[in-house]
């Protein structure tokens, strides 16, 4: 039985806490949700420095070719910290959607300015009200053109290229494809978007006649959408366990010290019961999330289960852990000043953004009943 | 990562596989039981002689030491034999409190004459355990027992009464926490012993529980006289030798297997009709039959992560602290809502295919929320040991004993 990380693995992950504890303390999550700049620049560049946007990234391609063990652990951190950076957009979502579905041309164009940090790749899917669906996408792609428009786009300013999913006018969902398109053209319009995370910049993209090729094939944009999907609620769910993580201490650590009745308010059963809850939740996430590495890094053939079970069970436990956090606060806790904030925003950016949960229990026991059949 | 065995646990795999074929039956599927009533003298008997042969072919305990019949094994070949052992139709259950508990807590006290007597009548299961803790005052707060042991002579007199007590009507032996001195703070005068449960005095009165079972039961002392020699650990320093006894009650008290759950739900939703289709394709039931597969996941991967630490020789994290606040009320939440589909007929012993099984994990779920540390402890225990958040205040901790209300 080695159901655990290695001690590389866990020399790496130990290696990007310290370096996120030192360069990006609450203050800079801060920063960026009070000010105008897209994401902490400094921070985006020092992960590119350890490598960060590399590590999944083919040695070929000029990453350093490691294994999603290995990213699932920096994943974590990054979402311990809360880091205003574009690693799920583009660590996570553009570059898998490279390495999923990309022609060897695009691979080559992309990966090597991924893992040098150059390029910032991003996933543009919803386009306003109702959620995504293969049929019902407006944004049209056809002679090699984009049309239309996509928001939210999570990193959409920052971003130097997206990956879109389009009307390509197939049948049922094959009416979608995904297609890439360089951001760095007069075509591509760009927008800020107001949001309830202003510590992560999500953006309107705007698309008249813009550049763009097929990623994958003409068609298959929904089912390379799903497996995309399943990988990222994987590494999403590595995040969402180290933000619940973070916001359950934070909750400790203010009961220890907060009095009232002259005591600890750590000391009543009502708020050492809610805290305990969210340790129980954090440990039947991360279980789970362990389990999706697993499947995700052996291609195992129950990794649409586990990825499934993964983002149901991290997204239950952070939204829970950070709403309970500012509870445990009381009123200081609902305050602008209160880092309890960033992470009950977070948490339901990252709950909502590859669908919710109500999406994903579905999901799982369609899966299920799927695996009971074969 | 991977679910591996390691070469040598492999090898013992294979070993115990072997043993088990040649003295066992395999189970048919992992559903099959050989539960019956625990009270029906034949299974104990049944039961006897499988730990016999076990203790014989030296399975029985894999982690003591070789001096006491164990093989002085690391604990993973332990969970290996017991993970191997589940897939045969054997009879279980009537030796864990004394091998898990009593006995390591002989171990830590008792003498070596003592051991050499009572060890490996205990092991070979000629002899059975219990242990005679909670009373009916003293529950979730064992330490305010009142059960008291005198001196006279130069031997001890116990009069009081204990409840709950597993097994106590088949067993031979049992220890027993006392309370020797009323006159100082509740923790500091208790003292442990071991006694048989033969000794004139002491009467077992089984308890009926509201499953119909009845495997625990009210022990009743009266003038109960035992030598000063049955004494384990110091006077007045029975709490520490208790605390020996309910450490190894964690590792003794495992999760319940073999019990319906996902896969059965399932196929009751999809063989139960809703006014709008079969259940299994109604939103509300999908969302409740993945929320309890994502916890049954979760627990087996969480026990996973503490048996990797075993494997590796190094002590498990808190992280399996979690699996009964979880468990429990899963069973009896998954219980009742498995008996909503069913409709009204869902009441009803026999009709509905998996009607009783789910009645059974409703009924039991509500034991199980209780025995073995409430939800309510446990969560206290999370809070104190695993998030260091401080302990409840006790109004009665420095104060003599025969002084509290």
């Amino acid at each position: 039985m080695n159901f655990d990380f290695s001690d590389d693995q866990k020399l790496l992950k130990e290696q990007v806490r310290k370096f996120l504890t030192d360069k990006c303390p609450t203050k800079v999550v801060r920063r960026v949700l009070d000010g105008n700049e897209t994401h902490a620049e400094e921070v985006w560049k020092g992960l590119v420095d350890l490598g960060v946007p590399g590590i999944g990234i083919p040695e070929e391609h000029g990453g350093l070719g490691l294994s999603p063990l290995e990213l699932c652990v920096v994943a974590e951190e990054v979402g311990r910290a809360a880091a205003p950076v574009p690693f799920d957009t583009s660590v996570v979502l553009a570059t898998e959607a490279l390495k999923l579905a990309g022609s060897d041309a695009q691979k080559k164009k992309w990966l090597p300015e991924l893992a040098a940090g150059k390029a910032i790749g991003t996933l543009a899917i919803a386009e306003g009200p109702q959620p995504p669906k293969p049929r019902g996408i407006r944004t049209t792609f056809g002679g090699g053109r984009l049309n239309g428009k996509k928001l939210p786009v999570a990193d959409g300013e920052a971003a130097t290229f997206a990956i879109v999913l389009a009307n390509t006018g197939g049948q049922g969902d094959r009416a979608v494809s995904l297609v890439l398109v360089d951001l760095k053209q007069a075509a591509v319009a760009k927008k800020r978007v107001e949001t309830i995370d202003p510590a992560r910049k999500h953006a309107e993209l705007t698309f008249k006649d813009a550049a763009a090729d097929l990623l994958g094939s003409e068609g298959e944009g929904w089912r390379t959408l799903e497996r995309l999907y399943d990988a990222a609620a994987v590494y999403f769910a590595f995040a969402q366990v180290g933000g619940a993580e973070a916001a359950m201490w934070m909750a400790r650590d203010y009961a220890l010290q907060r009095q009232a009745f002259g005591r600890a308010i750590g000391s009543y059963q009502a708020i050492k019961h809610k805290l305990a809850d969210c340790y129980v939740k954090l440990e039947l996430a991360r279980s789970n999330a362990y389990y999706g590495a697993m499947m995700l890094t052996e291609g195992g053939a129950d990794l649409p289960l586990a990825a499934a079970a993964a983002r149901i069970a991290a997204t239950d436990a952070y939204d829970f852990a950070s709403k309970e956090n500012i509870q445990t606060h009381g009123g200081i806790g609902f305050t602008w000043e209160a880092d309890t904030q960033f992470h009950y925003r977070r948490a339901r950016v990252m709950a909502l953004a590859l669908g919710g949960p109500m999406a994903w229990k579905d999901k799982l026991v369609t899966r299920l009943e799927q695996k009971n059949v074969a | 990562m991977d679910f591996n065995d390691t070469p040598e646990e492999a090898a013992f795999r294979k070993e115990v596989r072997a043993w088990l074929d040649a003295n066992a039956t395999r189970k048919s599927d992992d559903k099959q039981s050989f539960r019956a009533r625990s009270d029906d003298p034949e299974l104990l008997r049944k039961a006897k002689a499988w730990q016999d042969k076990k203790a014989k072919a030296g399975y029985a305990r894999i982690t003591w030491p070789k001096e006491y019949g164990g093989r002085g094994g690391s604990p993973i070949l332990q969970v290996i034999y017991q993970q191997e052992e589940a897939n045969y139709l054997v009879p279980l259950g009537f030796f864990d409190i004394g091998l898990g508990m009593c006995i390591p807590t002989m171990m830590a006290y008792a003498s070596p004459e003592h051991l050499q007597r009572y060890v490996k009548p205990a092991l070979h299961g000629d002899e059975v355990w219990c242990q005679l803790f909670s009373e009916p005052a003293a529950g979730s707060d064992v330490a305010g027992i009142r059960t008291k042991a005198e001196r006279d002579g130069d031997g001890w007199v116990i009069n009081g009464q204990k409840v709950w007590t597993s097994g106590a009507h088949y067993s031979d032996y049992g220890i027993i926490i006392t309370r020797t001195d009323p006159n100082v703070p509740k923790h500091q005068g208790l003292t442990m012993f071991f006694l048989s449960m033969k000794t004139p005095g002491v009467e077992v009165r089984p308890i009926k529980q509201m499953s119909g079972g009845a495997n625990f039961n009210e022990v009743f002392f009266t003038d109960v006289r035992i030598p000063d020699s049955q004494r384990l650990g110091k006077v007045g320093e029975g709490w520490k030798a208790a605390l020996t006894t309910l450490m190894n009650e964690r590792l003794a008290v495992g999760m319940p297997s073999g019990g319906l759950d996902v896969d059965e739900l399932m196929e009751l939703a999809r063989d139960t009709d809703l006014e709008d289709g079969p259940a299994i394709r109604n939103q509300q039931v999908r969302s409740k039959i993945a929320d309890w597969y994502v916890q049954r996941q979760g627990l087996k991967l969480t026990r996973y992560r503490t048996l990797t630490a075993l494997s590796k020789g190094q002590t498990p994290g808190p992280e399996s602290s979690i699996i009964k606040i979880v468990a429990a009320p899963k069973m009896q939440d998954m219980g009742a809502f498995a008996m909503e589909l069913m409709g009204p007929a869902g009441i009803m012993k026999e009709e509905v295919p998996h009607a009783a099984g789910f009645q059974a994990q409703w009924i039991g779920g509500a034991g199980f929320r209780i025995a073995g540390g409430t939800d309510e402890i446990l969560r206290n225990i999370v809070a104190e040991r695993v998030l260091g958040m401080p302990a409840d205040v006790r109004v009665d901790k420095d104060v003599p004993f025969n002084k509290l209300k």
